[in-house]
């Protein structure tokens, strides 16, 4: 019905260009000239997604393409796009570019795998935003893997070999789960459709065990408190572009799940998890924060950010409440974008100090102002700061938590919203601490005085994220 | 049931025949010397390819055949002719992929494939078999070529020492084997499978019979390297030399499972023989892969996992429906080409023949990025992740066991690749992230044009497999459907 007022499979061609693009990368030769050709790309990915300016406001699936694929299990190659999927999709290919830049000179071996990797990953997570068949999902949750262990495993730090195979074992263990999810769900339910399967009313007895399974792997993702420990360090040993897509789009797979198929695929026992799955958002929060203040280094403070900010956003999600979910919604966007733009703004320090520790860059203030700018204006909204994007989220999620009125399962309500309240004011507190040192603290080697300011790549690729910061 | 009359049809045999056209080929020179030049011999072995590849043709003309021969001993069928067609290929991959065997001695060569077709002539008869007896018969012409074999490496002990393993494991499979036969045919006065179908399998009724069919499995396990008559597995893979190895590895599962799947028919869910066999199933599954994570021979490694991929298989065959035999099968053609293709590319890196260890693959993605490409791909394939043939048959498997009483198994199927991911990506790492700038240890690997096309061919098989599967699916699905008609 709406395809016809389009000449191309939009969703289609989002998902096989970037793969494409990575198999004709093969023929060159020279290293520059594979940047190039990855950014011409990556952009063309954009013009591709030109279409997608049209989405109805309304809450139906759109851009609807559906072919059969194995007629005698009824899988389904079946993608189409909802409001929820749409912001995820936008925010994947505009990652791209800005990955790309930001790896111009941060990554100097084995270029063309490197960009390989990106485009694939590209692949992989427009497919799990637009796939609405499950087997379809899982194939591109899986395969985002693959590329992702090789970013941190080949272009990581000293630690990537322990970092890259933790990520991969922990992710991996929790898809098991999913497929067998997955398998429950085909055989109670007949179909592999998403839609279909939404309006199929499951007992709770089956909901109660495959919320279990998804909620165990959508935890990992996202990754909420106990599942948190791999997140540290595949941020602190993944390189920049691996760090910013990690935290940019994988964490949001997570959430996306819980909201994608743990809401409408199991609501009862949605339901009833929500205090355990409120206590655990809480912990994340506020366990989160308070690590993130002991640390020193600066990738991994704001890694143990991440772990803190989406708390707020599984919270927002199981407060059952209008402005939770919208709340969670923001939360999801905006922390990419703010904790994408950290990771590339620790990127470039980096290549100048060759450290991650505060310590050891001390006082950059004087002599890299507009990194300074730009720290200092995504950090702001990293703790809410009123007038930046974080702060509508994280306020919408604790109006929320405080207005809620109904009890659920014996845990006082109010008190949640009493208890986000430290988690907010120990984001302004690391934030603010780790800003102080950089900008004013007093340098710890004479060598910093040479390291020169933001040239015009770095400005290019930082405004993308300090204009969706402000706006 | 049966059509007891001799029933022969040279057109419903074409495989058989071809292959024993290609037996008495290489027999036939043997016979006339050529063994003794060298010259002579490599002229021989040059159109052994394109024989295979015949075979393999008249093989795929002949999946239609449908026939009961032999006074009903010998069935040609849906299920037999898959299985023929994918014995088949798998004869044509191992014979090119050893075709320049560097440990095998210049006058041995042409015993060796000699061997090698015979034993895959048993196999193809492995699958028709629709009689006790004749399965024992074929089993038993598949296994002894394999016995000579396994030991033919130029001055190994750990070829010998395998070699023996295998043959002191064969015999006393057998011999359960044949002992749990005497016991069928006491206690059931049959051995036809389609009049075994139809009696009682159940322990309070008919214990003798039950108890005989589980030690007649126990020479089919014993092919299929299932816990516990794995042992001889990681042993002989380890000494024989990697082509080999190759063919151990891949064609007499194949067999194995085509006989399993035609007398899955008796096993029915909640049946004691079908606890038996997801017991089984489970415990190979996970030893085969704790097993596995220890390893550092290549080969050995592989061995392990072979005997969890034959747990895998096994889970095909608990729920008793077309979907499940289908998934089994299916299973069986996806365990076949990754298999292949891991083992061509071991057997191009050691390019001298030698044992690989993880450590032999550091720095290979800088030395030959195709053939890492291609491991890569195996290795994504064998834990069973996407767009693989791997994983799409896991998941046929999954979804035709849930919900049949054996969820557990199906929960423990699907944990078990979280513990498989660390030894398979291991083959990953080390091709990909250590040892970038290393000298490489030992031969280099051959890079030649060859060497990489092949191993580009399969894995794009086995990505080709993973993402248009519903052709062959199908294919397998009416095979089960063939065998199990649902009321």
């Amino acid at each position: 019905m709406l395809q016809e007022t389009f000449s191309y499979p939009v969703l289609t061609a989002l998902i096989f260009w970037p793969m494409v693009a990575a198999i004709l990368l093969i023929l060159f030769k020279d290293d520059e000239k594979v940047r190039r050709a990855t950014f011409g790309a990556s952009l063309v990915e954009i013009a591709l997604a030109w279409p997608l300016l049209s989405f109805q406001k309304t809450p139906d699936f759109q851009f609807q393409e559906l072919l059969p694929w194995v007629n005698s299990w009824g899988l389904q190659y079946y993608l189409a796009v909802d409001g929820l999927s749409l912001m995820m999709i936008w925010l994947s290919i505009l990652t791209l570019p800005v990955c790309i830049l930001c790896s111009w000179t941060y990554i100097g071996r084995r270029i063309k795998e490197f960009h390989i990797c990106l485009l694939l990953m590209t692949t992989a997570c427009v497919g799990v935003f637009s796939a609405l068949d499950l087997v379809l999902f899982y194939i591109f949750w899986e395969v985002l893997l693959i590329p992702m262990y090789l970013m941190i495993a080949i272009w990581g730090g000293d630690d990537r070999r322990y970092a890259s195979i933790k990520f991969f074992i922990y992710t991996l263990a929790g898809s098991t789960l999913l497929l067998i999810a997955v398998t429950a769900l085909r055989i109670e339910g007949e179909t592999f459709a998403i839609p279909e399967l939404m309006t199929k009313d499951f007992s709770f007895n089956f909901q109660y065990w495959v919320f279990l399974a998804m909620t165990i792997a959508f935890a990992i993702k996202v990754p909420m408190f106990p599942f948190h420990t791999w997140l540290p360090a595949a941020h602190v040993q993944a390189p920049s572009a691996g760090s910013v897509i990690l935290a940019a789009v994988l964490l949001k797979m997570g959430t996306y799940g819980f909201l994608r198929f743990c809401l409408p695929l199991t609501p009862a026992a949605s339901l009833h998890f929500a205090p355990l799955m409120i206590i655990l958002s809480l912990i994340a929060i506020l366990y989160g924060g308070a690590i993130a203040l002991g640390q020193s280094d600066i990738k991994k403070l704001v890694a143990y950010s991440s772990v803190a900010h989406m708390g707020f956003v599984t919270l927002g999600i199981f407060l059952f409440s209008v402005r939770g979910l919208e709340g969670a919604l923001m939360q999801m966007l905006n922390h990419g974008i703010i904790t994408g733009g950290l990771f590339m703004l620790i990127g470039t320090v980096y290549e100048r100090s060759h450290s991650r520790e505060i310590t050891k860059n001390l006082g950059l203030g004087k002599n890299l102002p507009a990194f300074m700018f730009f720290w200092g204006l995504i950090s702001l909204a990293s703790f809410g700061f009123p007038g930046t994007n974080g702060f509508v989220g994280e306020f919408l999620i604790i109006i929320a938590a405080f207005g809620a009125t109904t009890r659920i399962g014996g845990v006082d309500l109010p008190l949640i919203g009493l208890l986000t309240a430290p988690g907010a004011m120990l984001a302004a507190a690391y934030v603010l601490k780790v800003t102080l040192k950089l900008a004013w603290g007093q340098p710890s080697s004479a060598k910093n005085k040479y390291w020169k300011d933001l040239n015009l790549r770095e400005w290019v690729y930082m405004l993308l994220p300090a204009v969706f910061v402000i706006t | 049931m049966t059509t007891m009359e001799l029933n022969f049809n040279i057109f419903n045999l074409l495989p058989e025949t071809a292959l024993f056209l290609i037996v008495l080929y290489l027999f036939g020179a043997t016979v006339l010397g050529a063994v003794k030049n060298s010259v002579t011999t490599r002229a021989v072995l040059s159109y052994l390819p394109i024989l295979a590849l015949a075979t393999v043709i008249l093989t795929a003309m002949s999946l239609c055949s449908r026939g009961i021969m032999f006074w009903g001993t010998y069935q040609v069928d849906g299920l037999s002719q898959f299985f023929k067609l994918l014995i088949t290929i798998g004869f044509l991959v191992t014979i090119i992929n050893a075709r320049r065997q560097p440990t095998l001695e210049e006058g041995q060569r042409l015993d060796y494939f000699l061997f090698l077709a015979f034993s895959t002539w048993g196999l193809i008869f492995m699958a028709s078999t629709a009689e006790l007896v004749t399965i024992y018969l074929a089993m038993e012409l598949a296994s002894y070529s394999l016995y000579v074999i396994i030991p033919l490496r130029a001055k190994s002990k750990q070829a010998a020492e395998g070699g023996i393993k295998y043959i002191l494991f064969g015999a006393a499979a057998t011999a359960l084997s044949l002992y749990g036969l005497s016991w069928i045919l006491a206690s059931q006065h049959t051995t036809f499978i389609s009049e075994l179908t139809i009696k009682s399998w159940s322990w309070a009724v008919n214990p003798m019979a039950v108890a005989g069919l589980s030690l007649f499995l126990a020479g089919l396990f014993y092919k299929l390297a299932l816990f516990p008559f794995h042992f001889w597995a990681p042993d002989a893979y380890q000494g024989a030399s990697n082509e080999t190895a190759t063919f151990v590895a891949t064609l007499p599962k194949l067999g194995a499972v085509a006989v399993l799947v035609r007398l899955s028919v008796i096993f029915t869910p909640g049946g004691e023989l079908t606890n038996l066999i997801a017991v089984l199933a489970a415990l190979s599954i996970t030893f085969g892969n704790l097993c596995a994570l220890a390893q550092h021979d290549l080969k050995r490694m592989l061995g392990f996992s072979s005997v969890a991929h034959a747990g895998y298989i096994l889970v095909g065959l608990v729920p008793g429906t077309p979907a499940g035999l289908a998934a089994a099968s299916f299973y069986a053609l996806a365990y076949l080409t990754m298999n292949l293709l891991c083992f061509w590319i071991i057997s191009r890196i050691a390019s001298d023949g030698r044992n690989l260890t993880y450590r032999d693959l550091n720095g290979l993605s800088q030395r030959s990025p195709w053939l890492a490409l291609a491991l890569t791909i195996a290795a994504i394939s064998l834990v069973g992740l996407p767009p693989t043939v791997g994983f799409i048959g896991k998941l046929w498997l999954v979804t035709g066991a849930w919900g049949f009483g054996y969820n557990w198994l199906v929960i423990i199927l699907c944990l078990n690749s979280a513990i498989a991911i660390f030894y398979y990506l291991s083959l990953v790492r080390h091709a990909y992230t250590e040892g970038e700038d290393d000298p490489c240890r030992g031969a280099a690997p051959d890079i030649s044009i060859w060497s990489s096309l092949g191993a580009v061919i399969l894995a794009l098989a086995v990505v080709i497999l993973g993402v248009i599967s519903a052709p062959v699916f199908d294919l397998a699905l009416a095979v089960g459907r063939e065998l199990i008609t649902l009321p």
